[in-house]
């Protein structure tokens, strides 16, 4: 068992390009960490970097206590789950999972009991005798999960394990992950691009983008309060909604409130924040709109509100809302029609401000 | 496709057994000579069906030696041919295999330049430089010798070419997995490259043994003793256009003998064959 | 390429690249590189003394007249053995494609003559094709050819053509065959909707997107009749009569035998090598339109 921590790690190709500018963060001991960004923001490059894939070049990377920076990826005691599980197509199931133990010089009998406990745990033990070929994309994903089990090692890496699965499958691993991990107690760091895996997997979360941390925290709080508008758009869905506060609607019913500061440029309200009532909000803030689509999903429907004054646009970032538009989250299936103007409150402690250019959160 | 149409299949079947009698035709009658006597064939009126001196060729070409024309057996140039065509096989395929490996799998100063030298030997078939490359085979004295039958044939930038294909499109986790299990450069390769490279190999070693067995021009020139002799080149040496004392009997059991290896490596193992020759060329 | 290249050894890579560095630096730089040489040099008659001469003995080369018959040759023998064993492997491949019984059992015959050494398939025709006792030089005797390829250069050559057709039907076959298997099943189909009978089909789809196979093809059979059919040309002509099937490159093997005149030879093969950089740079130019397609 052993802790995780980085200080200020940076990668830099020999091209100029930076990879990753700096991160400092910890892994206690038996955490579960997940790293979550979109495609290119760098959280692939680091755990490869923990894994010893990847040199670094600024920087301290400590396993268990030790700087590993320059050991082999052999001698750093982590096992790796790939995104293509990266079988051995040529061995069975039972030496895939035995290989590694083998080139440790670990003995037959001790091999052979790790490998069926692990081929006990993850219901492999019809297969052990096949190859990666004739098992279903499922049952490689549980055999990369053995070869990393098997060699009890003090870090998971896991790097996108889940997503070349179909949908199903994919939570019911989540699931199988999670409780395996609990069991284990075993330091483990996971990538994914999926803030829903994200948010059920990790005891800490790390919200990346462009080479850098935008937040770390427990998945709550970073849904709670989220740190830049950047993790206010990735983590949760449909994203949250950002309306600029220099519009007149909203700065209007904002005169009262005496605490914002000028520097706030941005307020955000959750989807699920809103509720649909003619009623006052005291500190709060309403929001006419002209509901423009309606999307039914059974337990609950979205609303897609123009609001007005104000003329539809683009958004900004993938991920954002198109400035101008609205989302609305009710429970139930009872909604409004399309073209019907609605009234959309949400609570003062719900909204989110942030500074004109999105850096930075100011609390209310 | 759903093709309405009354002879639809008669015509294909036509043509390709129009093919096949004329790609077996030469093979059959080959084989048709080597069974009858001499003077029936000198006298053009040899049949179309087997005779009855096939035993007494065979015994004669292979073991023998016939005492006019050849003055070796044939079954000794046999065994030349067989190793001759099995060591430049392995051989091309063993030297081949490790440099394409180094090329993909490493980085090293020089690696493109070292790619780029054995990718031109490309443009310089031993036709071109035959003389030259005989020269100083001669100065290495392995003249008569199956080294020299051998060296200068094995290396081959087709083959390093096709396993430099073949290994970037093994997945690099694959590698980074072996990593992690803790297997260095060498075992990787044996533990996980080779098996893989199975099939690509024995598709290659079915080319490479035909190229070999077939060789010509550089046994032709550098053999002068006959025990050292291929059967290939062994073959002009006991037919004489201009001489009608040829013993047709025996070119064409020497004929036969020369075409059976090759012929019943690429028909049993067609597959394979096949799969070699498309992707070597590619 | 670059992010495969992912082990870091010191000696280790350079060990693995060695032996065929040092064959290909040996037996193809070595030898090219003193043909070359040798290209700019005149040799006296007893080997004694050397002399740098330029380009003299390519000049002298191209004042010739066997140099330009041996080009003329070698251009109407790749001519004749291109067109007639492309056109049957075409035809040949197409039937069986067509979905029929006994394809394998066709196939297996079909690639026989790839198996078959050059000189020996040589030696296959000759016996066919020997005045007087030959099956085939019989029956064209009887019906008032005056066959005989030893003395009639064009019977010669129609003799090393027909070897070399043989030889190659096999590998146009099989590569015309995996073209056309290549070809999607739907982009036929949807030209049979659109009322395309198979003739039309035929020359309007699947020849079209054959085209790469067949210029590949070519270029490959080019390349076989320029250096692969010696054997065949050796045991069945000795490049005769009077050099009616004297190739470029077979000029070389017999001027070089010979060895009286080491620049000439050399500078021969300093043109041949020109010769196959052309060709190896235009089957290139193939790849990278295949890439493209």
């Amino acid at each position: 068992m052993a802790s995780v921590t980085l200080r200020d790690v940076s990668k830099t190709y020999p091209g100029g390009f930076e990879a990753i500018k700096g991160i400092s963060l910890e892994v206690g001991d038996g955490q579960f960490c997940v790293l979550v960004g979109p495609s290119g923001c760098g959280k692939s490059t680091l755990l490869r970097m923990v894994a010893g894939l990847e040199t670094i070049t600024g920087g301290d990377i400590d396993i268990g206590g030790r700087i590993v920076n320059q050991i082999e990826p052999a001698e750093r005691d982590i096992a790796m789950v790939f995104q293509n599980y990266a079988l051995y197509p040529h061995m069975s199931v039972y030496n895939n999972m035995a290989y590694g133990l083998r080139n440790r010089g670990m003995g037959e009998p001790e091999i052979d009991t790790r490998v069926q406990e692990a081929a006990r745990i993850l219901e492999l033990g019809a297969m052990l005798e096949r190859k990666p070929g004739q098992l279903s994309g499922g049952q490689r994903q549980r055999v990369a999960m053995g070869r990393a089990i098997v060699r009890q090692p003090k870090v998971f890496l896991f790097d996108e394990p889940l997503s070349n699965l179909d949908a199903k499958l994919r939570i019911a691993m989540r699931v199988e992950i999670r409780k395996l991990q609990r069991r284990l107690k075993t330091t483990s760091i996971y990538v994914t691009h999926d803030q829903l895996e994200a948010m059920t997997l990790g005891d800490i979360l790390v919200v990346m983008n462009g080479g850098r941390v935008e937040q770390i925290g427990n998945p709550l709080e970073i849904y709670q309060k989220p740190a830049t508008t950047f993790v206010a758009s990735f983590i949760g869905a449909p994203p949250m909604n950002l309306l600029p506060l220099r519009s007149d609607e909203i700065k209007s019913q904002f005169a009262g409130v005496s605490r914002v500061t000028g520097d706030a440029g941005l307020l955000g309200i959750r989807p699920e924040d809103f509720v649909i009532s003619s009623d006052g909000v005291a500190g709060g803030i309403a929001l006419g709109l002209t509901v423009e689509a309606i999307e039914r999903v059974g337990a609950e429907t979205f609303i897609y509100g123009s609001r007005q004054h104000e003329g539809q646009g683009i958004a900004a970032n993938p991920g954002e809302l198109p400035p101008g538009e609205v989302i609305v989250r009710i429970p139930g299936a009872i909604a409004p029609a399309i073209g019907e103007r609605i009234r959309a409150i949400a609570p003062r402690e719900k909204l989110h401000l942030f500074s004109a250019d999105g850096r930075k959160r100011i609390d209310l | 496709m759903v093709e309405h149409r009354r002879f639809g299949n008669l015509l294909p079947h036509l043509v390709l057994l129009a093919g096949v009698a004329i790609v077996a035709f030469p093979v059959y009658l080959a084989i048709i000579a080597s069974t009858h006597d001499n003077t029936v064939i000198a006298n053009g009126q040899m049949p179309l069906y087997p005779g009855t001196h096939a035993i007494e060729t065979y015994w004669n070409t292979i073991v023998s030696g016939t005492g006019r024309t050849t003055r070796a057996p044939v079954g000794g140039m046999m065994l030349n041919s067989l190793i001759m065509a099995l060591g430049i096989a392995a051989g091309k395929i063993a030297i081949s295999i490790i440099s394409a490996y180094a090329i993909v799998f490493f980085s090293f100063p020089f690696r493109m330049t070292a790619f780029w030298t054995i990718f031109i030997t490309l443009m310089l078939p031993v036709e071109v430089r035959i003389f030259p490359t005989y020269k100083i085979t001669s100065d290495l004295s392995m003249l008569d010798s199956y080294s020299g039958l051998i060296l200068p044939l094995i290396a081959s930038a087709t083959a390093t070419l096709l396993f430099r294909q073949f290994f970037m499109t093994v997945p690099k986790e694959l590698v980074e997995a072996s990593k992690i299990d803790g297997a260095g450069p060498i075992r990787f390769f044996w533990d996980t490259l080779l098996p893989l490279s199975v099939t690509n190999i024995a598709a290659l070693f079915v080319i490479l043994f035909i190229y070999g067995w077939n060789q010509y021009l550089w046994p032709l020139l550098i053999t002068t003793r006959d025990d050292m002799q291929t059967i290939v080149i062994g073959i002009k040496k006991i037919i004489d256009v201009h001489d009608a004392l040829t013993e047709w009997q025996v070119a064409m059991a020497t004929a036969v003998l020369a075409m059976l290896p090759p012929v019943a490596v690429v028909v049993l193992m067609q597959r394979l064959f096949v799969k070699g020759l498309i992707e070597t060329e590619k | 390429m670059e992010n495969r290249a992912i082990f870091s050894g010191k000696l280790l890579p350079y060990l693995l690249i060695l032996p065929q560095l040092a064959i290909s630096l040996i037996f193809f730089y070595w030898p090219a590189l003193q043909a070359l040489q040798q290209s700019f040099l005149v040799q006296d008659a007893f080997g004694l003394s050397t002399e740098f001469v330029w380009f003299e003995n390519y000049v002298n080369l191209l004042q010739t007249r066997e140099y330009y018959q041996a080009i003329g040759v070698t251009f109407v023998f790749s001519a004749l053995v291109a067109v007639f064993s492309l056109t049957l492997g075409l035809l040949l491949a197409v039937m069986a494609n067509r979905n029929i019984r006994g394809v394998q059992i066709y196939r297996t015959f079909l690639i026989v003559p790839y198996a078959v050494a050059p000189a020996v398939a040589s030696v296959l025709f000759i016996f066919m094709f020997q005045p007087g006792l030959g099956m085939i030089a019989r029956a064209l005797q009887r019906s008032g050819v005056d066959w005989n390829p030893v003395l009639n250069g064009t019977h010669a050559m129609i003799l090393v053509v027909i070897v070399a057709v043989w030889n190659q039907i096999s590998y146009n076959f099989l590569f015309f065959l995996a073209g056309l298997q290549a070809i999607p099943k739907s982009v036929i189909e949807a030209a049979a909707i659109d009322g395309a009978k198979p003739m039309r089909r035929f020359w309007t789809i699947v020849f079209p997107l054959l085209s790469p196979t067949s210029f590949f093809l070519i270029i490959v059979n080019i390349t076989y009749v320029f250096f692969n059919t010696l054997g065949i040309i050796d045991t069945a002509t000795g490049g005769g009569p009077n050099g009616a099937t004297q190739t470029l490159v077979y000029k070389v093997f017999q001027d070089g035998k010979v060895g009286t005149d080491l620049g000439g030879s050399a500078a021969q093969s300093v043109i041949l090598m020109v010769i196959v950089v052309a060709l190896t740079a235009f089957q290139f130019r193939y790849v990278e339109k295949k890439v493209h397609y």
